[in-house]
């Protein structure tokens, strides 16, 4: 039984929404408004802060309260929101231009304070809304618009790049799988700290099946590998494949061959501090290995917002100064009371200053 | 407004003070010398201890050196010390009687141990506060440890080390009055002839004293005096940044809002960033941000959150948060940025004060971007220009900067403190009604819109950047364009309501109207003073509100045969009231050496423009 009974709808605005048809955006809209509706949270205390991208178009879509900012900065905006009032639950919406490139400095350091934001960082490796240049993401040698001849540059692994920020939460989807989506939005909704979700999301025009090669649905079972905390890291068609490690690295091993059994599969543990596997994990790319999806880790921390309002909380407890009157009479003060002084004359005199 | 003299640069007293091994009575001198080559008077005030051989570390084995200079004709070594250069608990002790009220005084931070503060005979390991000195600038300097350092690959044994101590703090006074070494450097090199060891130690670490204080940026202390006719009340020394950073906690607590501010460290605006994180006590929430950037956007998500939103810097840090000050026009949110200016282009001259920021100001941004913007003229109103610029802000909906400048925020001056009594209400403007809420539903008087905060049950909206509609939405329309550009423009102009009118200082016409802004007033309010007494036709106009300007500006302006706009500029504001106000002729005075203006020079401006 849910106190207030919302739908998914609930969390859907009036406005049209124009993102291409066939657009990764719609499921991921989807699964946020389904994950909100089930988090039976007041809707008036949900925030949806974005940036500038396509996908930094969701706050219009939704019913929220909601701020479209400026290009890189979603993450400083809801820090301030969120820091001002930590009993909203804030929603930070980007892409990997966005978060990564223009706003890379404020996503590092959002992580690294570990503020209770929830980060959906779509990434298509591409940039949509100006039709097709390489982003931080874009693969070495990729041909786009202002790559005509292949980049010359290494992408961000983004997973890597919250856990090398001290991340307390990372764990990465594919739009198509709503249901995985879901679960792990859920997930990153619950933790407290920054949460980031990497979604591999499809930009239908300018970089159509940029994710196929590990998200199509037919081979799902061989290509992604979900990780579940407390179960052993198992995948395959007939979950006959499992990870374990061999001299400190990770390696893929057939149960039933060489005399590997199930026990000797790794077991996940999102909530353990164990930086170099879950790296390892993220690091993971076909063909050697399959892709990791999942909550790759959720640890517990200090959560920056909670910890301002303790702080003030504690000073307040045995502060000597209530009130400003206090304050502007504390430290060294004088009296002037000579005859020959007169009233002062008070700033705000003017009648204007009460209009 | 009141009248204020500042004392300028060139008339302050420095005493240094230390034991009598420390060398202080040739610090002294060395540093006079320098001065009164560069074409300053001076007097000085040898100061030794009574006892010859009086115990070292104690009162009595203090030994001082006072020197005061000026461009003028100094008849004394003045009476109080502004700075005190103290090598010694015992020193502060000793001349703690002998300091102007919100004076600076620069200590070795390595000899205020448990053992010297007891030879000192302090009771408590708070030497200041023990001396009730909270309200002076305190510039801790390792003096001591950075002399080893700069020492240890010498073969000098510890003795000759430490005596080398006094050059330490010879050459961070000389970067902080901007004194020429070159003097200082021949005299050791003449003096050390025969020991070339000592010579060498003693100019390294001269010069390391020197580069210590162009790397901490260190500023001059700046000092306003009141005349002895002042106002009955209490009174306190304040600081132009503090006075910002408390006339925004003033504002919140009006407001009944929560303040918040997101900041970056930059010089000389940093200490409205400390000032604030001091201030837990009354919930005031600071956010160090890793940048620029991020300290206005985290300020702009406050203000989205309904908190009375401030942001501070200097001008490259301004430049820096231009887009994000855009956004909040866009989103009319309520938000006050502080702008300490200081000497620029680019980098500039971070410890020196300026007024060229203001055209960045008022149009350093893209698209039609029109922003309130205020300037305050003396370090202690910075509190209420503070204040109200957080009232317009919050009323009005709309960006307020605040402009103030090295030399207001560095600066001090005795400060009669008001009562939350005598300061006029705020009312936030906080959406009542869910039924008639529109996000750009405006007031039809003062076209501010309605702040309806995340968390309020039934005014869920959207905000951003791009243009709008009344409900929200994004709209390419080019009518409404058209028409938003156009209110949000109109918003700004009708804060002149808010705002007092232009006063005249000096009769309301006259043969010239002296006309300045923001925090050159102590010298021009004393330049017009001394023309006027010369029996001179001679007025001072000076601007607080620069957007809008007070409404009678022209009428005010009609009255003086001549106008002469003086700024530390190259005539930036001359050139607004060109635009704003045209049909005068506006003569300039402008100066841009990193320096106030100073009396003697601006009297003689005008009383050339007078003949002209």
């Amino acid at each position: 039984m849910t106190k207030y009974n919302y739908t998914p709808k609930d969390f859907k605005s009036a406005a049209e929404v124009r993102w291409c048809p066939g657009c990764g955006d719609y499921a991921i809209m989807n699964a946020v408004q389904k994950t909100m509706a089930d988090l039976d949270i007041p809707h008036k205390d949900f925030a949806v802060i974005s940036g500038i991208g396509c996908s930094s178009r969701f706050p219009y879509y939704m019913s929220t309260y909601g701020f479209h900012t400026i290009h890189g900065r979603a993450a400083a905006v809801a820090s301030g929101v969120k820091s001002a009032n930590p009993n909203l639950k804030v929603w930070v919406i980007t892409g990997d231009g966005d978060a990564l490139a223009i706003g890379g400095n404020h996503f590092i350091h959002l992580v690294r304070r570990n503020i209770d934001i929830n980060v959906v960082l779509f990434n298509n490796k591409i940039y949509g809304l100006t039709k097709g240049q390489y982003s931080p993401t874009t693969d070495r040698g990729f041909i786009t618009k202002t790559s005509p001849f292949g980049t010359i540059e290494d992408s961000f692994i983004p997973g890597q790049l919250v856990l090398g920020s001290r991340g307390t939460f990372f764990a990465r989807a594919v739009d198509s799988n709503i249901k995985h989506t879901q679960d792990v939005l859920a997930e990153a909704a619950q933790h407290k700290g920054t949460s980031v979700v990497e979604v591999l999301q499809n930009c239908v025009i300018f970089n159509d099946g940029i994710h196929n090669y590990v998200t199509d649905p037919k081979f799902r079972a061989e290509r992604q590998i979900f990780l579940k905390k407390g179960e052993p890291m198992i995948f395959g068609e007939n979950e006959d494949k499992g990870l374990i490690l061999e001299k400190g690295k990770l390696k893929v091993v057939k149960i039933g061959e060489n005399g590997i059994t199930r026990d000797d599969i790794l077991v996940h543990h999102p909530e353990e501090d164990n930086l170099g596997l879950q790296v390892a994990l993220i690091n993971m790319a076909l063909p050697e290995f399959p892709v990791a999806m999942g909550v790759v880790r959720s640890v517990e921390a200090p959560v920056y917002d909670q910890e301002m309002k303790k702080q003030i909380e504690t000073v307040q407890e045995k502060r000597k100064i209530t009130c400003v009157d206090e304050l502007l009479r504390s430290g060294n003060t004088w009296e002037v009371t000579d005859e020959k002084c007169h009233e002062p004359v008070k700033f705000f005199d003017d009648p204007c200053f009460e209009k | 407004m009141k009248d204020t003299k500042v004392i300028e640069l060139e008339e302050v007293a420095i005493r240094f003070s230390g034991d009598s091994g420390d060398g202080m009575q040739l610090t002294g001198t060395l540093f006079s010398d320098t001065s009164a080559l560069l074409g300053n008077d001076i007097s000085t005030f040898p100061d030794y201890p009574s006892e010859i051989r009086a115990p070292q570390g104690t009162v009595g084995g203090v030994s001082g050196f006072q020197v005061q200079f000026g461009k003028n004709r100094i008849t004394t070594p003045g009476d109080l010390a502004h700075v005190l250069v103290a090598m010694n608990p015992a020193a502060v002790k000793a001349n703690a009687a002998f300091m102007s009220p919100g004076g600076t005084i620069i200590f070795d931070v390595d000899s205020f141990s448990e053992k010297n503060l007891e030879k000192a005979l302090f009771k408590t390991n708070d030497p200041f506060a023990e001396l009730n000195l909270q309200d002076f600038e305190k510039v801790p300097v390792p003096i001591t440890s950075m002399t080893k350092e700069s020492l240890k690959d010498m073969d000098l044994d510890n003795k000759s080390i430490l005596r080398c101590k006094n050059m330490f703090a010879l050459g961070l006074i000389c970067w902080i009055f901007d004194r020429p070494l070159d003097y200082i450097e021949s005299y050791i090199q003449k003096k050390f002839g025969k020991k070339p060891l000592i010579a060498e130690a003693n100019l390294k670490v001269l010069r390391d004293g020197y580069n210590y204080g162009m790397n901490i940026q260190q500023t001059t202390p700046q000092y306003i005096v009141h005349p002895a006719q002042i106002e009955k009340g209490t009174y306190r020394n304040i600081n132009g940044n503090n006075a910002t950073a408390w006339g925004f906690i003033a504002a919140a607590e009006k407001a009944g809002l929560k303040l918040f501010l997101g900041s970056y460290p930059i010089t000389p605006a940093t200490d409205v960033l400390q000032a604030l994180a001091e201030r837990k006590d009354l919930g005031v929430k600071t956010f160090q941000a890793e940048d620029e950037i991020a300290g206005i956007c985290t300020s702009i998500g406050a203000a989205f959150a309904g908190h009375l939103a401030v942001t501070s810097t200097s001008g490259p840090g301004f430049a820096l948060k231009s887009e994000a000050l855009g956004l909040s026009v866009m989103a009319e949110l309520p938000l006050v940025v502080v702008n300490v200016q200081r000497g620029g282009p680019s980098t500039g001259l971070p410890t020196k004060t300026e007024q060229s920021d203001l055209l960045q100001t008022l149009y350093g941004r893209n698209g039609e971007s029109p922003i309130v913007v205020l300037a305050a003229s003396t370090p202690s109103d910075c509190f209420y220009y503070a204040f109200l610029a957080a009232k317009i802000a919050l009323e009005r909906m709309v960006p307020v900067v605040l402009l103030t400048d090295g030399f207001l925020g560095n600066g001090s001056e005795p400060w009669r403190v008001p009562s939350m009594s005598e300061l006029p209400s705020i009312k936030p403007r906080i959406a009542k009604n869910p039924e008639l809420f529109k996000p750009y539903r405006r007031d039809p008087e003062t076209l501010a819109r309605e702040w309806a905060i995340p968390g309020m049950e039934g005014f869920q909206h959207r905000i951003g950047g791009l243009e709008k509609n009344i409900a929200g939405g994004v709209s390419h329309d080019p009518e409404n364009h058209q028409i938003n550009t156009n209110l949000r423009a109109e918003k700004v102009e009708r804060v002149v309501e808010m705002i007092p009118e232009l006063k005249v200082i000096g009769e309301p016409e006259g043969d010239l109207l002296v006309v300045g802004w923001g925090g050159t007033y102590g010298h021009m309010i004393s330049s017009v003073r001394a023309m006027q007494e010369e029996g001179k036709k001679v007025s001072l106009a000076h601007f607080n509100y620069i957007k809008p300007l007070p409404k009678n500006t022209a009428e005010v302006f009609s009255k003086f045969k001549k106008i002469v706009v003086c700024e530390l500029n190259l005539g930036q504001f001359a050139s607004y009231l060109r635009d704003k106000e045209p049909g005068f002729k506006y003569y300039q005075v402008n100066k841009v050496k990193g320096l106030p203006f100073s009396v003697h020079e601006l009297v003689e401006n005008f009383e050339k423009i007078l003949e002209a």
